[in-house]
């Protein structure tokens, strides 16, 4: 695999800079085209890479590093913190609304995970703030994505409004609001269904979801496996709604999530959860820090940071 | 050869948008193809053989150049291509099993109803197989589909032994004839060991009623999907062997550049393309028409 080089690649960089004692810039250019290609392998977005490098860069060749008694270890702590300060500095809660309900609405590409991520979420309010929310099947276009949804209500004893298939998202999402408001729901879930950011009829639809629910969570659901496209879906959608967070989902893989760094260079929001798997409490809340560290491929970030 | 000029054609058409053909322009040839999702070392590897053959020819003129550029083009694209097997194989008599695999949520359901609307309207008997017995919604998913094309489906209950539907679906499409049978699986991870077991185990159950088939294990890849796109290939590759990838989603802004490397480093071929939600939203892979695609970008960027 082109990754498991990875490490050690920016060792032997590194480890250049450290018999040298001082550096010169053309040593820092070396060190910073290998976190180049490491950002890219993990998906990072090429333009995204592109300003970090220029970021990194710059602050590394601040009279700071390179008169500094160890210059790479200065550079891996620079990379590292410009990371996580792109990233969010740290986890950011769910919104809630001061009276009830607080709505939240799940947008996002098709098969993202918006409905299990949905109900992983109730269920977590559910479990740990004895919430009572309400969701709203609004997907009448993907075969059985009613189904689908109420399933997991049933499994997990949260309630579910549908109107089938043959009434508008909008007026299901109108008619779920007033049922949320007469049985005094805390929270309520608009599962949406998936849909390409260019798709101007289906993106407008949503538009009038959230003109009628104002939700106090617009959540961008984003597999987290998505590659240099990232950042288009995530302006696309939060050019379109303003999104006010995003989860990233199949973390429980083997892919390096990119995709994150991405998301908050372009959009600017935080990233709030992350799914690491397939089952109802396979839900985490997100640490920039350790999304870092997993981007660049580094177990251990302060590990390498020590080492250099 | 047609369509060999088709695709030189178009190629010659973008490279007549540049003004010189410099260091720049290879640099932006690198970031398409970058954007592309084809990977760093792929994106090189391209641009280096490119630049080392303008060089090779001595060309100066803007023309001598591109016509360098085209042919390598072709060339790369060609070569890489040779052994490309990109048709569906059906077996000679009895029925012909295709195998649907793949990660989470790629569209190997909705290939399948793509697939057997098909095959329906060819006039084969198409038999499906709802072999996601875990996912939520997944049974009534592949339901709806076989109702949608009107084809027939074998089910159990939800949480099922997926082998058991399978070994009911296998025998059925040999005993009623069908010409078809299409079996849907679960998402899993290719890193989860013990899903990858159980899909190993559809697989020679399968094999052991009708020792020809699968004709077809065919890998669902999101074309939105970046480098792990790679290491699924791989892992589902030595799992079930893989014959042909179904890149779905392209439709989106994604360019699935990624099956470029899949490629070179595993001669997996692209056999379907899925471009929507629809029942007709299937298409055979056209390699020149997505390796033009991988292109295009640069025509718009230079235009500017
Ligand atoms: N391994 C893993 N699978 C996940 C995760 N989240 C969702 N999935 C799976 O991904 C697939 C798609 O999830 P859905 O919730 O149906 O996605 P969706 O965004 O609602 O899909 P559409 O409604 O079709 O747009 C399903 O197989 C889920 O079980 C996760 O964190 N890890
Ligand atoms: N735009 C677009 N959407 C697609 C395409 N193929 C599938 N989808 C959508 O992607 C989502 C997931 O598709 P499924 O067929 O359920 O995917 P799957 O691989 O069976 O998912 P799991 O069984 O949950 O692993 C659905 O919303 C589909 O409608 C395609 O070619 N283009
Ligand atoms: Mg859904
Ligand atoms: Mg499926």
């Amino acid at each position: 695999m082109a990754f498991e080089g990875l490490t050690e690649r920016l060792q032997n960089a590194i480890g250049k800079l450290r018999r040298k004692g001082k550096i010169s810039e053309s040593d820092v250019k070396e060190v910073m085209r290998e976190i180049r290609l490491a950002l890219l392998e993990a998906d990072v977005n090429f333009g995204v890479v592109k300003d970090f490098v220029k970021t990194v860069r710059t602050r590394a060749v601040g009279s700071e590093v390179l008169e500094s008694l160890t210059p790479a270890q200065q550079i891996v702590k620079i990379v590292n913190e410009e990371l996580v300060k792109v990233m969010g500095q740290e986890s950011v809660p769910l919104n809630k609304s001061p009276k009830i309900p607080t709505v939240i609405m799940m947008v996002g590409l098709q098969g993202a995970g918006k409905t299990t991520t949905a109900s992983k979420l109730a269920l977590k309010l559910k479990n740990e703030k004895h919430a009572r929310p309400l969701m709203i099947a609004a997907d009448v276009y993907r075969p059985a994505a009613i189904d689908q949804l109420k399933t997991l209500g049933q499994e997990n004893d949260l309630p579910v409004f549908d109107m089938g298939t043959d009434v508008s998202p909008v007026k299901i999402v109108e008619e779920g609001l007033k049922v949320a408001q007469e049985n005094k729901n805390d929270y309520v879930f608009i599962d949406t269904a998936g849909r390409l950011q260019i798709d101007e009829k289906l993106m407008q639809e949503l538009t009038d979801i959230q003109k009628l629910a104002t939700p106090d969570e617009v959540l961008l659901t984003v597999d987290s496996m998505t590659g240099q496209n990232a950042t288009e879906v995530a302006e696309g959608f939060n050019e379109q709604l303003n999104i006010t967070g995003v989860i990233l989902t199949k973390l429980d893989g083997d892919t390096r999530g990119g995709a994150a760094l991405s998301i908050r260079a372009v959009t600017g929001k935080p990233i709030k959860f992350i799914g690491q798997g397939e089952k109802m409490d396979d839900l985490d809340v997100f640490y920039p820090d350790r999304m870092a560290s997993r981007i660049l491929g580094m177990g251990d970030m302060m590990t390498l940071i020590e080492k250099a | 050869k047609k369509s060999r000029q088709g695709f030189g054609a178009k190629i010659n058409a973008l490279l007549a948008n540049f003004r010189h053909v410099d260091e720049d322009f290879f640099d932006d040839l690198e970031e398409t193809l970058i954007e592309s999702d084809v990977g760093f070392e792929t994106a090189v590897k391209i641009s280096d053989e490119l630049q080392d053959e303008v060089k090779l020819r001595n060309a100066k003129s803007k023309s001598d150049v591109s016509d360098a550029i085209v042919e390598k083009l072709v060339d790369l694209y060609e070569k890489e291509g040779q052994e490309e097997d990109n048709t569906l194989h059906f077996a000679k008599n009895g029925p012909t099993v295709f195998l649907f695999v793949g990660v989470n949520g790629v569209g190997k359901t909705t290939t399948i109803g793509k697939l057997a609307h098909k095959y329906q309207q060819e006039g084969k008997k198409v038999l499906l197989a709802a072999c996601d017995t875990f996912r939520a919604g997944a049974i009534e998913q592949l339901d709806e589909w076989a109702q949608r094309v009107d084809v027939d489906i074998v089910k159990k209950p939800a949480q099922s032994d997926p082998a058991a539907v399978v070994f009911d679906a296998v025998k059925r499409a040999q005993t009623e004839d069908y010409d078809v049978l299409l079996v849907d699986t679960a998402g899993r991870l290719q890193n989860k060991v013990n899903l990858m077991n159980e899909l190993a185990k559809i697989k020679r159950v399968i094999k052991r009623e009708i020792p020809d088939s699968p004709q077809e294990v065919l890998l669902a890849l999101d074309a939105t999907t970046g480098q792990n796109a790679l290491t699924q290939a791989k892992q589902f590759k030595d799992v079930t062997e893989v014959s042909g990838i179904v890149l779905t989603k392209l439709d989106g802004t994604a360019r699935g550049g990624i099956v470029l490397a899949i490629r070179n480093e595993l001669h997996l071929p692209v056999k379907l393309v899925g471009l929507g939600e629809q029942m007709d939203d299937l298409r055979d892979f056209d390699a020149e028409k997505f390796v033009y695609g991988l292109f295009k970008d640069l025509v718009a960027q230079t235009a500017k």
